[in-house]
């Protein structure tokens, strides 16, 4: 699969002296709005993060879908224009399963996410703060079996990078622009049926 | 009645209906905006991000990196035999700079919206295990950081990273990682807040 964006940039790696005064720049900018949005959007909180898991309150799933429909039509527009590189990470389905599995009962634990909950700790949530420290001693954790895990579990259905206009064979940028639609569907009938 | 079809065509009334004899979430403060302009916004910043920094949103790796910190200042030597840190050194980079700047977006967005909360249990909690639930909360709370660190790891991103970058991309390994997650969370927290 021809990837244009592959042609904007030799590399995304920044330097091992780390990223340069206009990536700091972009990272502190970038960073501040996303926070921003996601206390505005109320995805800081601990009832609507809990109403969401308790199918109670749509919030989260009503703010992740439209940026995923906001989102991917203007990355692959921009991608087809080699504007932007895409950023795929591989498939791995034994190891995105069980980690996604193992993620939601933590998540439903703590009630904040790992980027809400750096918004949530900014709002003043202290609670959140047993949680980070748990997210530090499971990455160690994740970190010393890492060799281990390497070996087993990563390597089960390991397809490397895929997307899912690729596994149907269909060009990305008309699958997204149906699938935004697709998306934008059910969420006039999610919010029909769920207002909060 | 279309409401109820459109409940039924969801395949969620079941789920629904186990989550109302519990706690209601959505007795609590909602969002301060409206999810769609917060979600329309992320989806933005995505484009953003991809094009002025060549970077994606993301949360989780920031935690590792401050394990690796940890690691490195209390046992140097095992820590930079992991395979994992061999892989990701810790460092300065521009996903750090961009979580600490979230917590401060935060910070702003709660600032200016009277919404500091300075509070180290959500009433949310205290409704469902009590007052005096302090040391459950910080035991709850650190396993489920712990669970959700090691599930990103494992899975390669967290609901920032998988749930919305990689989503967007139509990444494969993404859609798996947040239907597990989904159905991770929703099974924790039924049996947490309903069940138990």
């Amino acid at each position: 699969m021809i990837d244009p964006g592959k042609a904007v940039k030799e590399s995304s790696e920044s330097s091992p002296a780390g990223p340069s005064g206009k990536k700091v720049l972009t990272a502190i900018v970038f960073g501040l709005a996303f926070g921003f949005l996601l206390q505005k959007g109320g995805v800081a909180k601990y009832n609507v993060l809990i109403g969401q898991l308790l199918l109670q309150d749509f919030t989260v799933v009503k703010i992740m879908v439209s940026a995923i429909i906001v989102g991917m039509v203007g990355i692959f527009t921009l991608n087809h224009f080699a504007k932007v590189n895409l950023h795929i990470k591989p498939t791995r389905i034994g190891a995105q399963s069980i980690g996604g599995l193992l993620f939601g009962a933590g998540f439903a634990l703590l009630a904040y996410c790992p980027g809400t909950g750096a918004a949530a700790l900014g709002q003043g949530s202290w609670d959140v703060l047993f949680g980070m420290a748990g997210l530090i001693a499971g990455s160690y954790l994740f970190a010393e079996m890492s060799g281990w895990l390497k070996k087993t579990v990563e390597t089960w259905g390991e397809k490397g990078k895929l997307t899912l206009p690729d596994i149907l064979h269909i060009p990305r940028l008309p699958f997204a622009y149906a699938a935004a639609v697709l998306l934008a569907v059910g969420l006039f009938f999610l919010q029909r049926a769920f207002p909060r | 009645m279309r409401r109820l079809l459109i409940v039924a065509l969801l395949g969620l009334p079941t789920l629904a209906n186990a989550a109302d004899f519990g706690v209601d979430a959505t007795n609590y403060d909602g969002p301060a905006w409206s999810p769609y302009l917060v979600g329309g916004a992320i989806g933005v910043l995505s484009w953003l991000t991809f094009y002025f920094a060549d970077k994606t949103i993301g949360a989780s790796s920031f935690y590792a990196t401050l394990a690796g910190f940890f690691g490195k200042a209390v046992a140097p030597k095992h820590t930079e035999s992991l395979p994992y840190f061999k892989d990701n050194p810790p460092a300065f980079d521009w996903g750090f700079i961009f979580v600490i700047s979230t917590i401060l977006g935060g910070f702003i967005a709660a600032w200016t919206g009277g919404e500091i909360r300075n509070e180290w249990l959500h009433p949310m909690w205290v409704d469902r295990f009590g007052e005096n639930s302090m040391l459950l909360r910080g035991i709850v709370g650190f396993a489920g950081g712990a669970l959700m660190a090691f599930g990103a790891r494992l899975a390669g991103g967290c609901t920032s990273g998988h749930g919305i970058s990689g989503t967007l991309q139509l990444n494969a390994g993404s859609w798996l990682t947040v239907i597990a997650m989904f159905i991770g969370g929703i099974a924790t927290a039924m049996l947490l807040y309903t069940a138990l």
